[in-house]
């Protein structure tokens, strides 16, 4: 495999020799490979793999930019892609908000890394996905095993050189009993962590347990949020709240230096964290580092990239995503705290309220408020006294993520942090227990 | 280009595919954005490589790279069967595919002015003109943005099909969002997202951003402090970008044969139809007519061949109101026992095609926008999307839309803000009573539908017209 850094200094090179010495330039470029087994009515129906190498370049004359991504690492397709990038940003007016390259740091940890899950064979996810199939014995099964690897590498004209790598493996499936479906999932930066058997059987165990729902009046309820509920919640109060671009520019809720949040909630976002994963720079080549943006109920921090920073009149926290000259800085590594009671203990809490699994197609009605919209899935369950009475059918819901999080609002929080992936990176949360949610339909109408 | 994908497909079937296809690509991007005056960035991206699809057994193994050299080719094809071959750790029924003719051609998509060779610097005035106009008409984030896609694609199947295409797409958008104490309100044009086609910078200069720039900043200054959409059940008539957008997520997955067989349960869902009911099932009022058609000329899924090399073709889907036809795939419609409908594609040379939304799109009638607003006395009228949820077999919707107006009698009355209607999907296409005619048919096209594992973008065309729904639930609100 092409050395990435060694084709960052062939980019970076080609810039000098076609724009001079005066020419700013960035380039970043991943080589990895992926390996993802889909199965479906309890039997592999798609299995894929993939070798991709890209490099993503950026050049800047006189303020001016422009920017190219280029599959392959051949001279003469990179010598392409750099010439259109110099052509274009000749082109482009002056960007008078041009925050400049990251300037030479420290790289910090090269990422979390596992051999095994690099060179996992479409045999060993294979494998994974019989003990999953095996263990929802008597119902069907559908899901993924998947297996990744990336090593990448940034460098820039102004002296910053950056590597990283990063493996991830995940198992997640769902049991489908009559009119119910159960879901368990597993992630991990080592193919070797993930649990075929057990995580079936927890699926199968969910789906066993939702047949015969009943429909419930929609209104406020008392909830228990699994984990993958709360990711989702927190990748819209990052990507569109603690995002250093959206409080610029008066669109978010974030107020740093005020309790918006119950006492009981910290969010930090941290790659470097034990069980994260995910590379330890971000697009523009700063190194991250931990951003705390609730602390004990206190907004404390937000994501920057080096244009929100600049506006801000603070220091980027490495939170640039590719492509994201439009959206700004978003965490990718982004952790609710946990406490100290497991779900049992927390569903011996409740009154009367709701269990619920999995959250559904989750769309936010208005950005600033994070009243957001979606489905109940994978399982809900009622609650009553403390116990697990019966399965209900899965509810509509709209809710500000903001207001349930609000001072009061939080009940508990369980000590069971589950990693998994979001859509700009990872989240790792615990099950949460929150006093009032709105449900605003069934599902059936 | 065709010996290269000649040579996987050998491979492949050596290394003991059954059948084996290889589509090399080619395909370059460029997409600009611009705020409030100033460009924020300008990419151009240039990918090939080719992907091998094997199939062995119950399962396709799919292999991709960017290495075209002769040996990375072969190995790349080997490593397709290999893959497919491990699937039997995990066996299914044998997967069959259905019949299509071996064909030898080639297709382009129309394009009058080539995107690409229009110079970047007219671009992006056009993007920093009109995003300087609606932030000096008060908007304090006016955004727009444009993307081009130009593709070439070879497809070589084991059956002996050799057919090249070349698909040139664009599209813009732009944005008001105008900010208050407790929310914001955004304005888009043409419709969220924007509007793509398969055409040329033609498409763009039509659209008239300049034209509209004031107009969409100062509906986002008014939505501020407009009255809430009620909560009540009303009559509800959509415009034609939000019928759009309801069909696309009401009906178009809905129609996927792979959610339909359970393919996809574990996550994008599957489907409430059953095959059972194909031919029989009531899905909406007698007005309503829906195909998927991909010989449109100019409509964002539209072209000559899918990618297993199935002509484009327009299949009835539903049929006044009577639910007819599917989305289907070779694997699919063989165990469907249906035709292969061509509607199997795939996100890039590096992802396995799979079954996907061509122009899923519902037939004129003959009323129009206004004639439905005359014929309602009490109502609401909303439009452009703003957001979109529905649930996991394509049945319970919640939609909420950017701007709407209330209806009296006849007559277009108050600005509303934050409307949103819900419903279930038979229940609300059998409420509709009004369709906008032949002249309000428009093309509207979807750049970002996310579907399958590893997740693909697909581009899909919606051709709509406006219409009415009777006695819907409107205004849910946090």
């Amino acid at each position: 495999m092409t050395c990435p850094l060694e084709v960052c200094d062939r980019v970076l090179d080609t810039v000098r020799a076609l724009a001079g010495d005066s020419a700013e330039a960035q380039v970043t470029v991943g080589a990895g490979t992926s390996g993802l087994t889909r199965f479906a009515n309890s039997f592999i129906h798609q299995n894929v793999v993939e070798d991709t190498s890209v490099a993503t370049i950026k050049v800047t004359l006189s303020g001016r930019s422009a920017g190219a991504t280029v599959s392959g690492t051949d001279d003469e397709a990179l010598h392409r892609a750099v010439g259109g990038a110099i052509e274009a940003a000749r082109l482009q007016p002056t960007d008078p908000a041009w925050p400049g390259l990251a300037p030479p740091s420290d790289a910090g940890p090269a990422g979390y890394w596992d051999e095994a899950t690099a060179t996992a064979s479409p045999a060993v996810r294979s494998g994974l996905v019989a003990e999953f199939v095996e263990a929802v014995a008597g119902l069907d099964a559908a899901g993924y095993c998947e297996t990744t690897a990336v090593r990448a590498a940034y460098a820039n004209t102004a002296g910053q050189r950056l590597e990283g790598r990063s493996s991830t493996a995940t198992l997640d499936g769902i049991a489908r009993a009559p009119g119910a479906d159960g879901s368990a999932r597993q992630m991990s930066a080592a193919v070797g962590d993930l649990r075929g058997t057990a995580t079936g059987a927890a699926a199968a165990a969910r789906a066993r347990d939702g047949v015969d729902v009943v429909d419930l009046e929609p209104g406020r309820y008392e909830v228990v949020l699994g984990p993958s509920c709360v990711a989702d919640m927190l990748l819209f109060l990052g990507a569109y709240g603690f995002n250093g671009r959206t409080v610029v520019e008066g669109r978010s809720f974030a107020r740093v230096g005020e309790t918006q949040f119950d006492p009981q909630v910290s969010i930090w976002d941290d790659v470097n964290q034990p069980g994260a994963v995910g590379l330890p720079f971000d697009a523009e080549g700063t190194p991250k580092r931990r951003v705390d943006f609730v602390t004990a109920g206190v907004t404390t921090g937000l994501a920057h990239d080096r244009r929100t920073a600049m506006a801000a009149g603070t220091q980027s926290s490495g939170h640039a995503i590719d492509g994201g000259e439009g959206f700004g800085a978003v965490p990718t590594s982004v952790f609710l705290g946990p406490g100290t009671a497991s779900r049992e203990d927390i569903v011996s809490r409740v009154g009367r309220g709701l269990l619920v699994t999995d959250f559904w197609y989750t769309r936010v009605l208005d950005p600033r408020t994070l009243v957001t919209t979606g489905l109940t899935r994978n399982g809900v369950f009622l609650v009553e006294g403390g116990h697990v009475v019966r399965p209900v059918g899965n509810m509509r819901f709209t809710q500000s993520y903001v207001d349930a999080l609000a001072p009061g609002n939080v009940l508990g929080i369980g000590c069971d942090p589950q990693l998994g992936m979001v859509y700009f990176g990872t989240a790792t949360a615990p099950t949460i227990h929150l006093a009032s949610w709105h449900f605003t339909g069934g599902a059936s109408g | 280009v065709f010996d290269v994908g000649t040579s996987a497909v050998e491979a492949a079937l050596a290394a003991g595919a059954r059948y084996a296809d290889t589509r090399v690509m080619t395909r370059r991007n460029e997409t600009m954005s611009a705020q409030n005056g100033a460009v924020e960035g300008l990419r151009r991206s240039d990918g090939t490589g080719l992907g091998v699809r094997a199939l062995i057994g119950s399962s396709w193994g799919f292999a991709a790279s960017t290495e075209l050299d002769p040996a990375a080719v072969r190995r790349t094809g080997v490593r397709a069967a290999q893959t497919a071959r491990a699937s039997a750790a995990v066996p299914g029924p044998q997967l069959e595919l259905a019949h299509i003719p071996v064909v030898n051609d080639s297709w382009e998509s129309g394009c009058v002015e080539d995107p690409l060779a229009v110079s970047p610097s007219e671009k992006g005035d056009l993007l920093v003109g009109v995003t300087d106009v609606m932030h000096r008409a008060g908007a304090p984030v006016a955004r727009a943005s444009y993307q081009i896609w130009d593709t070439e694609k070879w497809l070589i199947t084991s059956e002996g099909s050799r057919i090249f295409q070349r698909i040139r797409e664009c599209g813009a958008e732009m944005s008001a969002t105008a900010i208050g104490d407790q929310e914001t309100q955004r304005r888009s044009y043409p419709g969220i997202g924007g509007q793509y086609g398969t055409e040329g910078w033609e498409l763009v200069r039509r659209l008239d951003l300049p034209g509209n720039a004031e107009r969409v900043a100062a509906q986002a200054q008014a939505l501020l402090t407009a009255p809430q959409c009620p909560a009540t059940v009303t009559d509800l008539i959509l415009g034609g970008e939000q019928m759009a957008l309801q069909i696309h997520e009401s009906v178009g997955h809905a129609i996927e044969l792979d959610r339909i067989l359970g393919w996809e349960a574990a996550f994008a869902g599957s489907s409430w139809l059953n095959l059972d009911r194909l031919g029989s099932l009531r899905y909406g009022s007698e007005l309503m007519n829906i195909t998927a058609d991909a010989t449109l000329p100019g409509a964002l899924g539209s072209f000559g061949y899918d990618d297993e090399g199935t002509p484009a073709q327009c299949v009835p889907i539903v049929v006044d109101g009577i639910w007819v036809g599917v989305l289907s795939g070779r694997d699919t419609a063989a165990i469907a026992g249906v035709p292969a409908g061509g509607m199997v594609r795939g996100d890039g040379f590096n992802r396995l095609p799979m079954v996907r939304m061509t122009n899923i799109g519902l037939l004129p009638g003959d009323s129009s926008l206004e004639e439905m607003v005359e014929a309602t006395d009490e109502g609401i009228l909303m439009d452009t999307n703003r957001s979109w949820s529905i649930d996991d077999k394509r049945l319970n919707f919640q939609f909420g839309c950017e701007i709407a107006w209330e209806i009296r009698r006849g007559q277009r009355a108050r600005l509303l803000r934050n409307p949103t209607y819900t419903g279930v999907g038979p229940r609300f296409w059998a409420s509709m009573d009004m369709l906008g005619g032949p002249d309000e048919w428009t093309f509207y096209g979807t750049p970002n539908c996310g579907k399958g594992q590893p997740i693909q973008i697909g581009h899909t065309g919606h051709p709509a017209v406006p219409a009415r729904f009777r006695s819907v639930r409107v205004g849910v609100h946090g």
